[in-house]
């Protein structure tokens, strides 16, 4: 193929960042989330082995759910036992737990912290908002789905779940991941189109780059 | 052949270190869990977060000094650690002691921070050089009643060398610095407390204000490197107070040897563990006030003290 079309197609891959001003853009990265393929076998399944037993929760309450994080981390239910710890920032933590609804403003926010947490990464949507909209499945600010808008590995249904029933869904994740199944950020490079167009649907003000490093 | 013989046992002793460093790590975490009234996480779990960091698929850097950073800080606890004699006369532990190592040691945990420094800076978030400014701060006024501590320990003994300060204080418990020379040993212990960063003096990485601090960018092998460090520094640092102040750990036989530089590092750390499990956290300002009052007078004190009495 000649040079002249190589470099079109590469420039049609790039991302637009149309949500940025002009003179913003050249800061920020245009190029899209690749695919990662896994190890070899038997080296991914140890190193499956060792993100399953270190879980890292990325501290951001993205709703009423968050507070059932607390009584998890403090003395009564002490998830560090499970070797589940929180971390302040996403570019550490490898688990997001959406917690309850997610309006329209937190929902920005949730596919920002999303993109810069660094893969393999896992989601766990707690309550029954995140399934259907729960008792908010006619608000005009909430997104009824989250699945529409990031890949989700594990749903907790409830609302709200108990906490021993976020420790039982943490197992289930620790089990599935063991498993080779959580592959959720392979598959949100994937489908990332879908993914982005479904966020820009709900997010009116659009002024980020349109894939977060 | 010789060097490679050394170098061979360095690698040992760096293992040693490291392993008995991380499950310090982890026998802390428990500790505070069971003063939280918690289980606490298992005593491999730092092995195991060390995997999983290096284990993740995608990391982010910010150029050539982001990836410098975390190097400088791992160089800086293997540079700390390799100049201090864990064990007295012994081949394996013995690691590089050499004349003047005392200074070397001194300038080596300094300069881990440093590297960090740069290499924070680099990552571009915000709290990153908040953190380091807090951290270099508390580090200017640690250093100065822990540098008082060392010169009055040199005095003491005539020498900058860490081997001829352990051999000085061989021959019973009455001859460690503890018992010879307590003021300086109670200023050296005041400026661990800042060293360790646990609380009251743990406002470097303060986890609900500025989140962690320095590494708030790293991620991945960046973090892992860093962590790795940790349990070397740890180490690195507890043992050369153990020399420095605690008679060492000297037995002819090695892993009595070993024995005694646990039990004496690990009862060193519950110094600041135990201060740090009953302290809120200090307020920047305050915590520099601290170090330039009380313990830089002691030190002084101990300067004083033992070149006139």
């Amino acid at each position: 193929m000649e040079k002249k079309y190589i470099d079109e197609i590469e420039k049609e891959m790039k991302l637009a960042n149309e949500g940025l001003p002009e003179h913003e853009r050249k800061f920020f990265s245009d190029a899209r989330p690749s695919r990662i393929e896994p190890l070899n076998k038997h080296l991914e399944n140890f190193v499956n082995w060792a993100r399953s037993k270190s879980l890292w929760i990325l501290a951001f309450g993205t709703g009423c759910g968050s507070t059932e994080l607390r009584p998890l981390m403090t003395a009564r239910f002490d998830i560090s036992r499970y070797g589940i710890s929180g971390r302040p920032t996403p570019r550490q933590a490898s688990v997001f737990v959406i917690g309850g609804y997610a309006s329209m403003k937190t929902i920005k926010r949730i596919v920002r912290s999303y993109e810069q947490m660094q893969g393999p990464k896992y989601v766990i949507a707690l309550g029954s908002c995140t399934i259907n909209g729960g008792m908010y499945y006619d608000s005009y600010n909430t997104i009824n789905r989250i699945d529409y808008y990031i890949p989700v590995d594990i749903y907790i249904a409830g609302c709200m779940p108990r906490p021993e029933a976020l420790i039982a869904g943490f197992e289930e994740l620790k089990a599935k991941i063991r498993k080779g199944e959580c592959d959720g950020m392979n598959k949100y490079a994937d489908n990332f189109d879908w993914y982005k167009e479904n966020q820009k649907k709900i997010i009116k003000d659009w002024n980020m780059p349109d894939y977060n490093w | 052949m010789d060097i490679l013989v050394k170098i061979l046992y360095a690698i040992i002793a760096i293992m040693v270190a490291t392993i008995w460093g991380l499950t310090l790590v982890a026998i802390v975490r428990k500790i505070y869990a069971r003063v939280h009234g918690r289980f606490g996480p298992p005593l491999w779990q730092p092995f195991i977060d060390i995997i999983q960091t290096h284990a993740r698929r995608a990391q982010v850097s910010h150029g050539l000094m982001f990836y410098l950073g975390p190097v400088f800080r791992l160089a800086g606890g293997l540079g700390t650690f390799l100049f201090i004699p864990i064990i007295y006369n012994s081949a394996v532990f013995g690691n590089f002691s050499m004349a003047g190592d005392v200074l070397l040691v001194m300038y080596f945990i300094f300069f881990g921070q440093l590297g960090m420094a740069l290499g924070a800076g680099e990552g571009g978030h915000p709290y990153s050089p908040i953190g380091v400014a807090r951290g270099l701060a508390q580090m200017a006024t640690f250093e100065l009643p822990f540098s008082l501590a060392v010169i009055a320990v040199a005095i003491q003994y005539h020498t900058l060398n860490i081997t001829n300060v352990v051999a000085a204080q061989q021959g019973g418990i009455l001859n460690w610095t503890l018992f010879t020379n307590p003021l300086a040993v109670i200023a050296a212990m005041l400026s661990l407390l800042g060293m360790n960063s646990h609380a009251p003096f743990s406002l470097v990485k303060a986890p609900q204000e500025i989140p962690i601090g320095p590494p708030i960018e790293m991620n991945g092998s960046f973090l892992g490197i860093l962590q790795t460090n940790r349990g070397i520094f740890t180490a690195a640092k507890l043992v050369l107070f153990m020399n420095l102040f605690f008679g060492g750990a000297a037995h002819p036989n090695i892993f009595v040897a070993l024995l005694i530089m646990m039990v004496k590092t690990f009862s060193i750390y519950m110094f600041s563990v135990f201060i740090g499990a009953a302290f809120p956290r200090f307020r920047p300002e305050q915590s520099f006030r601290f170090f330039l009052k009380w313990p830089t007078i002691i030190g002084v004190l101990s300067v004083i003290f033992i070149a006139y009495f």
